[in-house]
């Protein structure tokens, strides 16, 4: 566990939030995530079965732990959530900063794009389908 | 409380590597329909929450004002390998995203442009914005029923393209179709970057 980066825990919930700032209540108006940048697919896995009683987590983090049971983007999380990118973001930097979920950036070279390799791995996987 | 029997594995399989190819075209052009043909999962909606911060140009109090905007992407996944995730995002149609699209195609291993033969002219800003960006690119004619057919050097002088960039037909409902205009663009952008670099080295 890491205590670095934790934020406080009367950050998580707001009770006077309306639905129309729900993003912002999820987040307790944060707006960035305390650690990582979490592109749309960036992989995403939890690193526990469940959360048990780890306290400061609201129910949208307990939610992500259970959904990345299996691996998925940031993009998915935050469909299948209902919960705009951004949102998701900061939710995920505090799981990774509570070492609760493991992410991998996407691979690219300087020039910001994928190897050599990778292109003929997705041609073969697309001949294959 | 025991973590010990919940934890993931320390020497468990490295996570898999996530990539994206960008599906683009003008207002109902088939992006969504094209996803869905060959996704594993049903075309699933993201949304990205952008808050633009202006002045006032005519308001002399200079008080900052604050939009939001929503922009949906709609996009679907194809497990490549067990080290290899393709992700296929639809592009949010509007011109004025630009900055949504840059923060898309930052990695892109390519894109494909939706056109419909009746509004060819839809297509040109993706066009545009792909060649302004390097992005490898094909277009796909989606093949909409009553749409007169046009050969596809036709659309290609039309759409005034590169002689390099394949123009191919389509159906965005079919997956065998989908499926081989995807194959087409990774050919065509390991063509792109085999040449490149062969340029790179000439000079
Ligand atoms: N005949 C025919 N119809 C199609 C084809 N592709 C899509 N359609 C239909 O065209 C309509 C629009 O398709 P969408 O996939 O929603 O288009 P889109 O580009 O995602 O639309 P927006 O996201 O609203 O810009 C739907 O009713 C589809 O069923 C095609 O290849 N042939
Ligand atoms: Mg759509």
């Amino acid at each position: 566990m890491t205590g670095q980066g934790e934020p406080a825990e009367d950050e998580w919930v707001d009770d006077h939030a309306g639905p129309v700032v729900r993003p912002y209540a999820v987040t307790g108006g944060r707006a960035r995530p305390v650690t990582g940048t979490f592109d749309l697919i960036s992989l995403v896995i939890s690193t526990r079965v469940d959360v048990g009683s780890e306290s400061g987590l609201g129910p949208e983090h307990v939610a992500i732990v259970g959904l990345c049971q299996r691996i998925q983007s940031v993009a998915e999380v935050a469909a299948h959530l209902d919960l705009p990118v951004g949102t998701v973001r900061v939710l995920l930097g505090d799981l990774v900063a509570r070492s609760l979920v493991q992410v991998r950036e996407p691979r690219a070279t300087p020039a910001g794009l994928p190897d050599d390799s990778v292109f003929e791995a997705v041609l073969n996987g697309l001949r294959a389908l | 409380m025991d973590y010990g029997l919940s934890e993931r594995p320390a020497d468990a399989a490295p996570l898999p590597t996530g990539i994206k190819i960008l599906i683009a075209g003008g207002f109902g052009v088939g992006k969504t329909t094209l996803v869905g043909a060959v996704s594993e999962t049903r075309p699933l909606r993201t949304e990205e929450v952008l808050t633009e911060t202006g002045v006032g140009i005519d308001d002399l109090s200079g008080v900052e004002q604050k939009t939001t905007t929503t922009v949906a992407m709609d996009f679907g996944r194809i497990t490549i390998s067990d080290d290899l995730v393709l992700y296929l995002f639809g592009t949010p149609g509007q011109d004025r995203f630009w900055f949504v699209w840059d923060e898309l195609a930052l990695g892109a291993i390519g894109a494909v442009v939706l056109a419909d033969t009746r509004r060819l002219a839809d297509c040109f800003p993706s066009i545009d914005y792909f060649e302004g960006r390097g992005t490898p690119f094909v277009v796909a004619v989606n093949c909409f029923e009553g749409a007169k057919r046009y050969r596809l050097d036709e659309v290609q002088s039309a759409l005034d393209l590169d002689p390099g960039v394949p123009v191919v037909l389509c159906d965005a409902r079919q997956r065998e179709s989908v499926k081989e205009v995807l194959i087409t663009l990774l050919e065509h952008a390991m063509k792109q970057r085999e040449e490149r670099r062969r340029a790179a080295a000439a000079d």
